[in-house]
This record gives structure tokens, sequence and C-alpha cells, in this order.
């Protein structure tokens, strides 16, 4: 059984329904890609799984558990965390606290996933007590990643972590994507930069207008005509 | 012109204590103003009644413990007792508040939960003065008598008392925000609820917490009122109420050291600065002037500077 079962999901704000049924499984230690251009409804998607907007329809299960009528505190705590698009750092809090935060459902001992969290991006270390709100757009998506890690997720819900950042950066957080899977955690990752993302993902779905039109193995997507066309930029 | 002040150091060091004392008041009731600003950029206009209720709570407790007739040592353990009656009442009330009048509200335009807070407002202080006959009540007159000095400061038992245990109660709130997970998470809800969510924080819990912290501020205030001033009635919550929400503004309303500051300063205007202004030739202004000079400073701060007196960013806050 997968760890996220999405079925027939349809969300939206308003009168606007974004994501018009969609279905896609995440299994155990894969890093998925959802792909797509800009409003095709993959935050919106995200924004779903997580709790913070209400499914209009359709269900998600995640751990064997439905969680499409759950608070999105709740669906925290049965292990599934979302950096949101524009990382969600607290910008009053300072970077220790904010890790903290990561942090909040847990009361066992969390001194190990702190020196993890330093391990794997050493500038946050330097910067423990400065406001959040003082980073650099890197630095926040390294925080807003080494936070979503502090809560030990089984599964980590990225939207856009290359967003703002440049090439370097880029190629650091995607590293750091894949040693996070490697120390055990599922990834479902949004992105733009398709290139990238089908580099490192296991499978991949291409998302249009709220539906899915393509899915397959990164490595099969990645060579795909339609797909080159559409989102790596090839004429 | 008189170069220097006419009146003597120890009237100004009295006026001093005075305004420390009031300012204490406003300042404990600010701080249940500004947290829930804080959290739900709203402001509670009936935290002025829930003061009221601790007071009558903690009333009643004096009451049934002896009244009048207490005595010696016993005082002092009754006097915790009424603080802690009129905790227990103060948050009770708020949490019923929250629940039944601002959270079925909590999407609709932001008027809606305003108008619901004063008809909370209107309606708790007509409970009471209905309950009441519309009577004043008086605070057991037991707080022993007496005073201290140091130089040319006066201080009365009970006014150092009371400043004493407002800054002790400002002080372990301060340190409930700043210190603990559960200040974390009102901090983080205060800044961005969903995201706080994403973390897994509680946020109707949290705000919750949020209206009891600063009920349980203002229960203690209106046992340390009636205390002072000993007369308590229904509509005792509506001036102290409005001017501690004044005090929240002048320090930056959202801002918990702003609110405790802006108290202060509040209470040192009323009296100290009521009093310097009567240094002016051809002025002399009565008591009743300290409201005036409460809600000029209360437009002029919105008019002008509508982040408070000490906000160096509209971002500040914490």
């Amino acid at each position: 059984m997968p760890l996220l079962e999405v079925r027939d999901l349809r969300a939206g704000y308003g009168a606007i329904i974004a994501v018009k049924g969609i279905s896609l499984d995440v299994n155990e230690g894969e890093i998925v890609t959802l792909i797509g251009s800009n409003g095709a409804g993959k935050s919106t998607t995200l924004r779903a799984i997580s709790g913070v907007i209400r499914p209009r329809g359709g269900q998600v299960t995640f751990a064997g558990q439905r969680i499409d009528r759950l608070q999105p505190h709740a669906i925290v705590r049965l292990g599934l965390s979302h950096v949101p698009e524009g990382r969600g750092i607290f910008h009053s809090l300072s970077v220790y606290e904010n890790l903290l935060m990561g942090a909040y459902t847990r009361d066992d001992a969390i001194q190990a996933d702190l020196e993890r969290v330093y391990h794997l991006f050493p500038r946050l270390k330097e910067r423990l007590d400065q406001p959040g709100g003082t980073l650099s757009g890197g630095e926040q998506q390294m925080l807003a990643i080494g936070r979503a890690l502090m809560a030990r997720p089984r599964l980590l819900l990225l939207d856009e972590p290359s967003m703002g950042l440049s090439p370097v950066l880029v190629e650091t957080i995607f590293e750091t994507i894949q040693a996070i899977r490697r120390e055990g955690a599922t990834v479902l990752l949004v992105e733009q930069n398709a290139l990238m993302a089908l580099e490192i993902a296991d499978r991949a779905y291409v998302i249009e207008s709220g539906e899915i039109t393509l899915s397959g193995t990164g490595p099969a997507l990645s060579r795909d005509d339609a797909v080159r066309r559409a989102y790596l930029g090839e004429a | 012109m008189h170069p220097a002040l006419t009146l003597s150091v120890s009237f100004w060091s009295d006026q001093f204590v005075n305004g420390l004392t009031t300012g204490s008041i406003y300042a404990l009731i600010a701080l249940g103003y500004t947290m829930v600003y804080g959290v739900l950029k709203m402001i509670n206009f009936a935290h002025g009644e829930v003061f009221m209720l601790g007071s009558f709570a903690g009333y009643g407790a004096l009451v049934v413990m002896g009244g009048n007739d207490l005595s010696g040592p016993v005082i002092a353990l009754a006097i915790l007792g009424a603080i802690i009656v009129a905790m227990a009442a103060s948050v009770s009330a708020s949490v019923v508040i929250e629940r039944l009048a601002y959270r079925p509200l909590r999407n609709a335009p932001r008027l809606a939960p305003l108008i619901s807070a004063i008809g909370v407002s209107i309606f708790l202080q007509y409970l009471v003065l209905e309950q009441t006959s519309a009577r004043a009540k008086f605070y057991p007159d037991i707080f022993p008598r007496g005073s201290l000095s140091a130089g040319p400061f006066e201080i009365t038992y009970i006014q150092l008392f009371l400043i004493a245990s407002s800054v002790a109660m400002m002080a372990l709130l301060y340190a409930i925000i700043q210190r603990t997970r559960l200040g974390r998470a009102i901090r983080a809800v205060a800044e961005n609820p969903t995201n706080a969510s994403l973390m897994g924080v509680d946020v109707n819990r949290t705000i919750v917490v949020v209206f009891i912290l600063g009920a349980a501020m203002a229960g203690v205030a209106g046992v340390l009122y009636g205390l002072f001033f000993q007369t308590i009635r229904g509509s005792m919550g509506f001036i102290p109420g409005i001017k501690a929400f004044t005090a929240a503004v002048l320090g930056g309303i959202g801002s918990i050291p702003g609110a405790m500051a802006g108290g202060y300063v509040l209470g040192l205007a009323e009296t100290v600065g009521r009093e310097l202004l009567n240094e002016l030739p051809g002025v002399s202004l009565g008591n009743q002037w300290r409201d005036v000079i409460a809600f000029t400073l209360l437009v002029t701060i919105l008019i002008f500077r509508p982040t408070g007196i000490f906000a160096q960013r509209s971002t500040t806050r914490a």
C-alpha cells in the first residue's frame, strides 16, 4: 500500500476549482515530483493534502488513515510535514525558535535532530539567535527544510524549494532532498524547475489545469517529447 | 512666569507613585487587549467586563471568607484566595465569550466580531448592574495601613503590594511568552496562523489560551483595583477597559512589552502629566481631566503614530 494515496482529489478557493479530480500515489522511500506550469494546481494539491485547505471532494489516505477531513495540526502529528510555498519562516522568531517550532509535536529528545540540521546546513548554526526574517532567501529555504525535518516526518511535502534561489543554492537544496530520502524520509516535491526535479525523482506526475496529464518514472518523463517542449524549455 | 515647579518634591513623588499605581492596573488589563489583537487582529471590547467580573468574584470570595472580620496573617491568605477566585472567574467568562461570541464569527468581516464584543460588554455590564441593583459594593477594608518612605518617596503598603504583584504577574507572563513552548506557539500563531498549524499547533486551542492568559491578568487587576479603590460596581470595567485599550495602542497594539510600558506611560500622563499642565499659568485641571488627557493621547497616537510610540517597524512584536 502506498504511504500517500490521493484519489480523485478536488480542491479550490471560493468559486475557483484549481484541482479537478487528481489521483496520485507516493510509496515509502520514494521521491515523487509533481511538475506543471504556474497555476496548474500544484500548490493547491499540496495544500489540500496537508489540510491547509479543505478538499472539495475525493480521498486522501496517509499511512492507511483517511486524512482529508483532518485539520493541519492533526495531520502533522501523523508524520506529514508540509514546507509551504514562500517557506513559511516565522520572521519574528529566532532561527533556533523556528527549529523548535518544527519539533512542536514531539516530546522526546531533539538534540540529535538539531545536530543533523546543523550538519546539513552549517550556515543555520551560525545564525541561531537571529530573527528568521533577517535571513537571506536561501537561508530561509534551508531553515524551512531543516525545520520540517525537526518533526521527523515520514513524508515531506516541498513546495517550490528552488524558487528565487541562485543556481548554486538550488544544487545544494536538491542534494539535501536526496540526503533526506537516504535517511529514510519520503518526499513529494512540487517544482517549476522540472529539469532538476525529474533528475532526482523516482517517479513524476505532470499536472495541467488541475488534472494529471502524464505520469511515469523520472527518467522516462525527462525523455518525453511533450514534457521536454512544455517544461524543459526545448522547442 | 515661574522658572521652577511651584509644588513640593513630595507632592511630585506622590503623583509619581499614584501614576505607577493606576499604570499597573492599566498595564495588566492592556495585556489582554494586545494579546488577543496579536492572534485575532480584533479588539476584545468585552475585556473591561472580564476585569469587572474578576473584581466582583474577588469581592465575593473575600466576603465569604469573613470580610471585614478578617485579621492577622489570615488576611494574606484571604487575598491570595480572592485573587485565585477572581482569575478563575475572569478566565471562565473569557473562555465562554470566545466560544459563543467570537469563534462563530472568525471568518466574518472584521466589523462583526467587534460589534459582537461591544454587545457582550454591554450585556455583562447590565447583567451585573441588574444583579446588584446598580449599587456599589465595597471591598472589605482589610489591607494593613501604613507606608514606607525612601527619600522623597512615600508609598503605602497597598500601593506597594499592587505595583509589586502587577510587576510579578507581568514578569511571569513575559517569561511564558518568551521562554516556553506554549509562548512560542502563541507568537507563531500571532505571526501566521496557517504556518503555525503546519508545525502542528492547534490554532483554536492556542487562541483560547491567549484569552485565558489575558483574562487571568484582568482577574488579578480586578482584585488589586478593589483592594485599592474599594468601591466596585457593574459599570466599573468601562473606563479602565478603554484606558487599557489606550495603553495597548500607545505601546503598539499586538506588542506585549508595549502594552506594559503603555500602561505606565498612561498612568503617569494622567497624574504627573495633569499636574505638570496645572503648572502652566491660568491652567487648573481637576481630576476629571484625567480622562480627557488619556483620550486626547489615544486620538493623537492613532492619527500620528498608529503603530505606537515604541515601534520601530510595523512588524515588531513579541
